[in-house]
């Protein structure tokens, strides 16, 4: 507890480059980006895949590949291949880390519409695209979702790595703290994470809420 | 006009589900596919807006060959009603049934109001309009499902299996909706089930199928009861079939006497029972207007005495028929094929009357 006062008490860690403010809103844009460079990916492919039925395998590779890749390792390969300096050898681990969650749930989503549904779209003279965006998209809506959440909460998490190659971020309590000691910076920065993914979580609630249609949300 | 010409459909691994199938289901009238399972009446069904092509052979629509129009288009000009009704979970009723005239580009607007009016048509409340799928009773959803299916006034309407999944009341009360629907609006109505007895209540024309997809007998009802072509036939149609006939036989033809003085009826002539010592005995009564022999012969057996009462349609006494005169009208009918009971008629909803303005 005295960590927490001594971190979130002290004036100095409030401003300045240093600052908590700061910090979060670095870490805030290395997760953004690769949330949404993930989603503009994965999205799409989710719902093709699903619709199409076609390259199902890749989903299976994909999920499995999510389990087994260790993050900081590719971290530190991706340094070793292109160097420092650039955010990019922080962004493509977080890539690579936030598509699965997102392409298997999307292809789940889609491929779990009834078959009746697809059936009755089709019958009533939909074509191809419309089934995918006005039926399939719309009832998968609660899936997709959750993949978007679990890969979002992930990223978020995860993007403390971000410290290990120099970049700024949360990970930065986390890791001058260890370095020094000083262990109030490395709970502080821990719990900040911690209330940061409690806040993605809190977003996509209030997302689904809006966004998913109240027919389609009863039913899950 | 739906005319199938020597159509067959097989699949790659061989199987044949529909073999050189050729009949025509006639315009403005229900024709049943009725046969057990395997025996292609599905995949005939789906033939017709193109779920499934055909492998060989021709469907025409009128005068059309349906593999000459690009299915969507075909699809949206057919109304098509499957056994989960697989209504959009995601929209509200009103949107679900105004499906078609949205993709027909309908404004919003109009394609609602039409929406309403098919829903009233239907018979279900106009509360419902907001709500969703999932907060319906399946027989609701069955409704809204034939709601949807005529929101764009397709002249043609394919329902697959559409009251197999809702219990046997519910089915019952929506076959005679149906019936009643169908009596308004004549539709050419190509309707699939399993149930011998759902064929016969609603087919004007009923096409018996055997597995492996051929054509066993096609008659109208009365005919199939009384001549089926086969033994499968035959024993396809079950039990009874003698007394079922008599449901196509109308009672108009029955002598009626005057009622007997031991009838006891109210001021306005509407029967209470037989009058005996132990007081009122139970009675039956059928409308020779509207009923079929069968319901005479039923309101017969209800009574100890073995008379019927014939009423009209305020339920008012208008004379009774003796077992006597039940005979006779049984032995006059003979074999031959009776006439078709038409439907009681009921109140329908006057939107229905502007239809063809849409």
């Amino acid at each position: 507890m005295n960590w927490l006062i001594d971190f979130f008490g002290a004036a100095a860690n409030w401003s300045g480059p240093d600052g908590i403010p700061a910090r979060i809103l670095e870490h805030l844009e290395f997760s953004a980006a690769a949330f949404l460079i993930a989603a503009v990916i994965a999205v799409p492919l989710g719902l093709l895949i699903g619709h199409t039925g076609r390259g199902a395998l890749l989903i299976v590779v994909s999920a499995n590949a999510a389990r087994a890749l260790p993050t900081l390792g590719l971290l530190v390969l991706v340094v070793l291949l292109i160097g420092v300096g650039t955010v990019l050898p922080v962004l493509i681990p977080l890539v690579v880390l936030a598509i699965p969650p997102i392409l298997v749930n999307t292809y789940e989503g889609v491929r779990g519409v009834d078959a009746d549904l697809r059936d009755a779209a089709y019958g009533m003279g939909l074509r191809g695209g419309q089934v995918l965006f006005r039926v399939l998209t719309p009832s998968a809506l609660p899936l997709i979702l959750l993949g978007l959440r679990l890969s979002a909460i992930q990223v978020v998490s995860t993007a403390s790595v971000a410290a290990f190659v120099g970049l700024g971020g949360l990970g930065r309590f986390i890791i001058d703290g260890l370095a020094t000691k000083t262990y109030s910076d490395v709970i502080g920065g821990a719990v900040l994470i911690a209330l940061l993914a409690l806040a993605v979580q809190l977003a996509f609630t209030v997302l689904d809420r809006v966004v998913v249609s109240p027919g389609v949300r009863q039913v899950r | 006009m739906i005319t199938f010409e020597g159509v067959t459909k097989r699949y790659p691994d061989g199987t044949v589900a529909v073999d050189d199938l050729s009949l025509k289901a006639p315009t403005g009238a229900i024709t049943v596919f009725v046969g057990p399972s395997g025996c292609g009446k599905t995949t005939s069904l789906r033939m017709i807006n193109r779920m499934i092509d055909a492998t060989s052979g021709r469907i025409l629509l009128d005068d059309q060959d349906v593999r000459a129009i690009d299915p969507p288009t075909l699809r949206r000009g057919i109304g098509y009603v499957i056994q989960q009704a697989g209504l959009f979970p995601h929209r509200k009723i009103v949107d679900n049934v105004a499906t078609v005239p949205y993709l027909l580009g309908w404004d919003k607007k109009k394609a609602r109001a039409r929406a309403m009016e098919l829903l009233e048509l239907v018979g279900l409340d106009s509360k419902l309009a907001g709500r969703y799928p999932f907060q319906l009773s399946g027989g609701q959803q069955q409704r809204v499902g034939v709601a949807r299916a005529l929101a764009a006034d397709p002249p043609v309407l394919l329902m697959d299996e559409p009251f197999s999944a809702v219990d046997p009341i519910v089915r019952a009360s929506l076959q005679d909706e149906l019936l009643h629907l169908q009596s308004e609006l004549h539709k050419t109505i190509v309707f699939v089930t399993h149930d011998i007895d759902e064929a016969i209540k609603l087919g004007d024309t009923v096409a018996v199928l055997r597995v492996g997809g051929r054509l066993a007998q096609m008659a109208d009802p009365a005919t199939l009861l009384s001549e089926p072509a086969d033994d499968f036939v035959r024993e396809f149609l079950g039990k009874d079939r003698g007394i079922r006939r008599l449901s196509f036989v109308p009672a108009t033809g029955v002598r009626l006497g005057s009622a007997p003085t031991d009838l006891e009826v109210d001021e306005d002539t509407r029967p209470l029972g037989w009058r005996s010592n132990g007081g009122l005995l139970p009675y039956g009564t059928f409308n020779p207007e509207r009923d079929s022999l069968r319901a005479a012969l039923d309101a017969a057996l209800l009574s100890p005495n073995g008379t019927a009462i014939a009423v009209d349609g305020d339920g008012r006494v208008i004379g009774v028929a003796t077992r006597d005169a039940l005979d006779e009208a049984l032995t006059r009918q003979g074999t031959s094929p009776g006439e078709r009971v038409s439907e009681p008629d009921r109140e329908v909803p006057a939107s229905d009357t502007r239809r063809a303005e849409s």
